[in-house]
């Protein structure tokens, strides 16, 4: 397998808050009473079962209670593990899931203020992505301004799957907001379960709520391409974390066939979606769908026409890999080069603040 | 694609294919329900058609919930010139279609045909009703041309007995459902059609749309024709991971799934990602006994229309290869707008041999017709 070298750029990993608790001090006094007096539970989504196979690793789970709580065991099993120069947390706690729009802000603000106090401050390697309450796009906006001054936050984070595709109008305020600050748009695995996690109905396991999110990534690519989000947005970048990444050229190929027969539905889009695609969408490298040899994910890779999509992720603590096997075989010493750092930092134009 | 085609009696037909093809994806049309289906309807379905009409889960009465390219969908050149909607002329598609083609097997897949109405009793009616008329008004007509069993797959009671109505006769070549039903696919209301077309021996075609009522994206309805008509490849990847993940080609061996018009490059990336999530979840899928990848491998079919066309042909040929070339099935279309010409197809390279299949034995293999 490739080696990590050291300085590598991990682009997706996943510090918990253990518990509302620990989020109550950066609430205001209205929300902490609402919070305790409603006894409001933990807002874990059922995206990640806290004792699923692929929530946890083995051998990075603890005994007992979630996995990613600890800032030490982080340090030692994501950071040290990997030599990694710098990470970006992405903090999954279900703030999108709320039906109500005040509480989602107000929850959007602790984590963040919380994610700042408790892991920004306390270890210089991190970097963050801000939640925003996807359920009101002007807060969401406002909360982007609000964060936007701490150079620390790199990326602002979204869910794949929300109440409407992402490219439509609604959202666009959260876009301009991201664009203003130099902040890539990162879309996550994960889902408000606004609707049915496929286009056919709930499924029965939850094997198929993880499988079914590239579906989703699929087809918010296509509602952003074709909403036109990237012609309104030209210096916008998309992160897609946890998404996997196989299925990226086969869906460009498809929507640009369509393109060439429909683009008077959408004139805005005047490029074939694949060129959009290497200009404005990045894909982290974790989880993996890769055909099982070497040789054919070296064709699969040559398919990207691009060797600036995809950006190192160990997706930690989440169950991807074992051991430090967290390229996929077949990739060349010069891509994997590029994955671990070099596209980090061209994506993110804030890291290089930072360094 | 979006063109209005010249009359090309003067192009060297099958250029490419260069010998007689299989289309495993006609859509005909009757030229008048009145006139051409009626006649199978009872007269309590004939009145009930009168008074409400043909209701689905979406929100038009007449015409898609998304407008189309083309006026009905269709290619311009496709109107017979006796009249009729594109499509609906046996003769004039005789001549327009099979014959300057050289299609020696046509696939004939109803989509007005029942299937999606809100009740179950007239779905089941009106299927019953298009199944006779493939007969009456296409297969009995042209040799070249066989049906599909439409089903009201919405009950799996009703459809069990539309299938063992038809089970044996020739006319048919399979049976027919649409891919966005209003549960996956995998789920067990569904399992005694399974169950009765591996019985029957027909293998089950599962085409785009559908009228399940779910959006068509996990994140709601989307805004454009085109994410409508890309999104049926995100329906068919869920749709396959239902049938995989629920253990339905486990349970139904001589079960032969038929993807058709749902494009087919993103069926080797589905099948890598099934793997490494069934591995990691064993304990929870105990009833899928080996990997997604070899059941997919070993139940699924997928006709090539609308094909994919990467810049480089050798992308498209690791995936063709990924797939399996005797998995593809050449289909057209025809009538509608986004027709793929044999002539003109961009088919990676391969040996005559592979080529013939494509085009023609992979079909006649399928379908029992060698």
């Amino acid at each position: 397998m490739p080696a990590v070298a050291p300085g590598a750029i991990d682009c997706d990993l996943h510090p918990a808050v253990p518990s509302v608790k620990a989020l109550l001090p950066y609430f205001d006094d209205h929300w902490r009473d609402m919070i305790v007096q409603r006894g409001v539970h933990e807002l874990d989504s059922i995206s990640y079962p806290n004792n699923a196979p692929m929530t946890a690793r083995p051998d990075w789970k603890p005994e007992t209670g979630k996995a990613g709580v600890d800032l030490d065991r982080l340090r030692v099993e994501a950071l040290d593990e990997f030599q990694t120069s710098l990470a970006i947390c992405n903090c999954l706690y279900g703030v999108q899931l709320l039906y109500t729009e005040d509480m989602a802000y107000a929850y959007a603000r602790a984590v963040n203020d919380w994610m700042a106090a408790e892991w920004l401050d306390k270890e210089p390697r991190l970097r963050a992505s801000i939640v925003i309450p996807p359920q009101n796009p002007e807060y969401a906006a406002a909360e982007i301004d609000r964060l936007a001054g701490d150079k620390r936050f790199v990326q602002v984070l979204m869910l794949v799957m929300d109440e409407m595709p992402l490219g439509r109008r609604r959202y666009w305020p959260i876009y301009k907001a991201a664009e203003r600050h130099g902040l890539p748009i990162g879309i996550h695995a994960g889902s408000a379960y606004r609707h049915p996690v496929t286009p056919v109905g709930w499924p029965s396991y939850h094997a198929e709520d993880s499988a079914a999110q590239a579906q989703a990534f699929q087809t918010t690519l296509s509602s952003l391409m074709t909403e036109g989000v990237f012609a309104e947005f030209p210096d916008l970048k998309v992160v897609l974390l946890e998404s996997g990444f196989a299925w990226l050229p086969s869906h460009m190929w498809r929507l640009g066939k369509f393109w060439r027969g429909l683009r008077m539905e959408i004139p805005w889009v005047d490029r074939h979606p694949m060129e959009i695609a290497k200009d404005h969408v990045r894909l982290t490298i974790n989880p993996r769908d890769v055909p099982p040899s070497a040789d054919a994910v070296e064709r699969l890779m040559n398919h990207f026409e691009s060797d600036e999509m995809l950006l190192f992720s160990t997706d930690y603590p989440h169950w991807q890999f074992d051991g430090d096997d967290a390229l996929p075989e077949g990739l060349s010493p010069a891509l994997a080069q590029k994955i671990c750092q070099d596209n980090p930092l061209a994506t993110y134009p804030r890291l290089k603040e930072t360094v | 694609m979006n063109v209005k085609t010249e009359t090309r009696t003067s192009v060297d037909v099958n250029q490419s294919a260069k010998l007689a093809i299989a289309d495993c994806d006609i859509h005909p049309s009757p030229k008048s329900v009145e006139k051409e289906i009626y006649p199978y309807l009872e007269k309590r379905w004939q009145k009930h058609n009168e008074t409400y009409g043909l209701l689905l889960r979406q929100p038009y009465q007449n015409g898609p919930a998304y407008p189309k390219g083309q006026p009905d969908a269709s290619r311009r050149d496709a109107y017979p010139p006796e009249g009729g909607r594109p499509g609906s002329d046996v003769k004039f598609m005789g001549e327009h279609h099979l014959d300057l083609h050289n299609v020696k097997l046509g696939v004939l897949n109803p989509l007005k045909s029942g299937q999606g109405l809100q009740n179950i009793d007239f779905a089941a009616a009106y299927c019953r009703a298009v199944n006779d008329w493939q007969i009456s008004h296409w297969t009995s007509q042209d040799a070249r041309l066989k049906g599909s069993v439409c089903l009201p797959y919405e009950d799996a009671a009703l459809s069990v007995s539309e299938i063992e109505r038809r089970a044996g006769d020739p006319n048919y070549v399979q049976a027919f459902m649409l891919i966005r039903t209003s549960e996956p696919m995998g789920q067990r209301r569904y399992w005694p059609i399974y169950e009765a077309c591996a019985a029957a021996n027909l293998p089950l075609a599962v085409h785009a749309f559908g009228f399940g009522g779910t959006p068509s994206t996990s994140s709601g309805w989307p805004s454009y024709y085109i994410e409508d008509m890309v999104a049926h490849a995100q329906s068919a990847q869920a749709m396959l991971m239902s049938l995989v993940m629920e253990g339905v080609f486990e349970r139904t061996p001589g079960l032969k799934i038929v993807v058709v018009e749902a494009g087919f490059a993103w069926l080797p990336p589905l099948a890598w990602r099934l793997d490494r999530i069934w591995e990691k979840n064993r304990d929870e899928l105990p009833h899928v006994k080996r990997p997604p990848s070899e059941y997919i491998r070993d139940h699924v079919w997928l006709t090539t229309q609308p094909f994919e066309e990467p810049d480089r042909r050798s992308h498209l040929k690791d995936t063709m290869e990924w797939i399996g070339w005797d998995k593809l099935l050449f289909a057209t279309d025809y009538p509608h707008w986004d027709f793929d010409d044999p002539a003109r197809l961009p088919l990676p390279k391969v040996d005559d041999a592979t080529r013939e299949n494509f085009f023609l034995g992979n079909a006649l293999d399928l379908y029992g017709l060698r």
